[in-house]
């Protein structure tokens, strides 16, 4: 018998008998928890998540849209990053004052190659306020997952009317199918006397730009 | 890791060495204590903190009900989104069905997110018995394997270990497993995690197979969700070319929707965080993005034996959280390893006898491994109730044999029950020579009797004291 017969023959013992017509079982749990956690004008939601980012040790700066290229090309000089990497679909726009040279993400950038870099700018998918959290699904102005992982310096995008309050709206609003890598401050680690360490093998520093809609 | 636990003693037996080695109690002590108390802080920020458990709860338990139904849809969906999906009843054949998956891309090495399924199974001795070097990738894992250690936490293997005796380890092992530890090492954690940065990096970029667990699938979707803090668990989630997870069969959740639980639940229970730093999800293979080739590997080894165990199948539940070993008195004094498991604490008592089954004498002891105060209970975000299944468990033990001078005891208080005039003579005996009783057990009774007053016996038996008072009573009338 294989492998695969036998465990859900096993399963199947374990569990007796079931009553027919749960073959496509309803799923009834009782989710009296709540959507989000107090309510929250949207800008007191921007507020929000500037305050958790920044408990978890992210950089934020709050920007409006004439001014984010300057601040993009400030925060690359500060970094003395001499080679910026960036999703294919990042606009020119903000790009524009990076005084140092720019590559595109391609299909054959190897991970050899992009730890060359030293900064990786990208937007986002969305961002949680309650947790100082920000989402990526790998859309183009995205890159793929390994994009922001490999260079130390990560300077993500978050526009403001791509904030939500909480883990179950975030949930409700993306595509599980896309692959996602969800952001919650720079790495860090937990593993020495169960005391938080930020700087381990992704990104140690972690600006965010919080960009106010007009 | 040297990750054999055959011949453990009995868990009364290594606790009590454990309590003998100063240094780890005082490790224990201060990292379970730093964490408890922001555990409690991460948790009172949530009024709904209730309902969220009740929720988990019910998702597990509904999961575990139909347990088939959602497997055949997760392979289902796996497959359509390009994995492959590999079914291994034991420990064996998910080793075999591993080891055959790395030899077949030709390559001699591997990186590990950390994965307690791999544990388990031993894999990374099973690899290296083939010729496969692991390279376990997870800080903690990474000073349990240069150290040439146990993993006595789940979620923080190296626990037992304080900042110095971590920065020996690296000073000393890191050269012989890669890069050496940078000159002049001190024992700040930042240096310690800048060390491992530079050490693991290499193996990061070159590496073409990855393997890791997986802390949740949904069976609706086939995705994947690896929740961890460092970044290693991205590197080797999305930079080799193959990607191998193996994971419990118990893992599986419904819906995409359920995650919105378990992602506010399992970050505030494990480290004490709003969120993980890092948390990954995929969907078998997607172009240009990650591994191109996936395969998992869904584990039974004792899980499907816990399934049919109606109490004791409230563990399965379990999203390993590490909450209750943080909480527990008994962790606290004598450390992970008395366990003599990849699982300890309290979640490893009833873990462990179920998925191992309770025939040797270290998995029979660890039903017994609490003083049942209720605290992992407490803590649980799925509301596991591990009392009820640790005295449960015991029930078996006692079923199947249970102590011997135990059962020499009750067959003595058996035959003496049925006989009522040896009862009587017994109880006068007793009374007589009350005296001449020690305030300490002789024999093997001792060590029960060194924390414990024995009750005393009264002067009179109580059938001679009735009978007595129903004599005066007579009289009276």
């Amino acid at each position: 018998m294989s492998d695969r017969q036998q465990v859900l023959d096993r399963i199947r013992q374990a569990l007796g008998s079931r009553p027919d017509g749960e073959a496509n079982p309803v799923h009834p749990v009782s989710r009296t928890y709540a959507h989000q956690h107090g309510d929250r004008t949207p800008a007191e939601t921007t507020a929000l998540l500037v305050q958790t980012l920044e408990e978890y040790k992210a950089t934020v700066h709050r920007t409006i849209p004439a001014r984010a290229a300057e601040l993009v090309a400030r925060l690359v000089a500060e970094r003395e990053s001499a080679y910026v990497i960036v999703p294919p679909g990042l606009p020119d726009d903000l790009l524009k004052l990076v005084g140092c040279s720019i590559e595109r993400e391609s299909a054959d950038l190897t991970a050899r190659r992009l730890d060359t870099f030293g900064s990786v700018i990208t937007g986002c998918a969305l961002a949680i306020a309650e947790t100082g959290t920000i989402v990526l699904d790998a859309e183009p102005d995205q890159g793929s997952r390994k994009l922001t992982l490999v260079p130390d310096h990560h300077i993500c995008i978050v526009y403001e009317q791509q904030i939500v309050g909480s883990v179950p709206q975030a949930v409700a609003r993306l595509s599980p199918t896309r692959p996602m890598t969800w952001i919650s401050g720079p790495s860090a680690s937990s593993d020495i006397e169960l005391n938080r360490v930020e700087g381990v093998h992704g990104p140690r520093h972690l600006d965010v730009l919080v960009v106010a809609t007009t | 890791m040297s990750g054999t636990y055959l011949g453990m003693p009995a868990f009364p037996e290594a606790a009590r060495q454990a309590l003998g080695d100063d240094t780890l109690r005082a490790n224990l002590r201060h990292a379970t204590h730093t964490i408890r108390d922001k555990r409690a802080r991460a948790v009172a920020e949530l009024d709904d903190w209730a309902e969220l458990r009740e929720a988990g709860k019910q998702i597990k338990d509904h999961t575990l009900q139909h347990l088939d139904i959602y497997l055949l849809q997760l392979e289902e969906a796996v497959t359509a989104a390009g994995g492959t999906v590999h079914w291994a009843a034991d420990a064996a054949q998910a080793n075999r069905i591993v080891t055959d998956l790395v030899k077949a891309t030709g390559e001699t090495e591997v990186v590990k997110v950390k994965s307690m399924a791999t544990q388990e199974i031993e894999l990374n001795e099973h690899l290296a018995a083939e010729g496969i070097t692991a390279y376990e990738t997870d800080l903690a894992e990474l000073i349990v394997q240069l150290g040439d250690d146990r993993p006595s936490h789940i979620l923080v293997p190296a626990i037992h270990r304080n900042r110095s005796e971590i920065r020996d380890i690296f000073r000393d092992r890191m050269g012989i497993w890669g890069r050496p530890a940078p000159e002049g090492l001190t024992d700040e954690p930042a240096e310690l995690a800048e060390a491992a940065r530079l050490h693991l990096r290499e193996k990061f970029l070159r590496a073409k197979v990855g393997i890791s667990g997986a802390n949740f699938m949904v069976a609706e979707t086939g995705t994947l969700v690896v929740v961890e803090s460092e970044g290693n668990g991205r590197m080797c989630l999305t930079l080799p070319d193959t990607l191998i997870s193996v994971v419990g069969i118990e893992k599986v959740v419904p819906t995409w929707r359920d995650l919105e639980v378990f992602l506010q639940t399992l970050p505030r229970s494990s480290t004490a965080e709003r969120m993980n730093p890092y948390t990954s999800m995929w969907t078998g293979t997607a172009d240009g993005d990650g591994p191109q080739n996936f395969h998992l590997v869904l584990l039974d080894n004792g899980r499907t034996d816990t399934l049919a165990d109606e109490v004791g199948r409230q563990a399965l539940r379990c999203i390993r959280c590490s909450a209750c070993l943080n909480v527990c008195p008994v962790y606290e004094r004598a450390g992970g390893h008395a366990y003599g498991s990849v699982y300890p604490g309290p979640i490893g008592a009833i873990l462990t006898p179920q998925l191992r089954g309770t025939t040797s004498e270290v998995d029979a002891s660890l039903p017994y491994a609490s003083s049942l105060c209720g605290a992992c209970y407490e803590v649980c975000p799925v509301a596991i109730d591990i009392p009820e299944v640790l005295v449960h468990l015991r029930e078996r033990v006692v079923d199947q044999g249970g102590h011997q001078l135990e059962r020499a005891a009750m067959s003595a208080a058996a035959w003496a029950f049925d006989h009522p005039a040896v009862l009587a003579a017994g109880q006068r005996m007793a009374s007589r020579t009350r005296r001449l009783h020690p305030s300490r057990l002789p024999g093997p009774g001792r060590a029960w009797s060194d924390s414990r007053d024995l009750p005393p016996v009264p002067d009179m038996p109580f059938r001679d004291w009735w009978q007595r008072q129903q004599g005066e009573k007579g009289d009276a009338q």
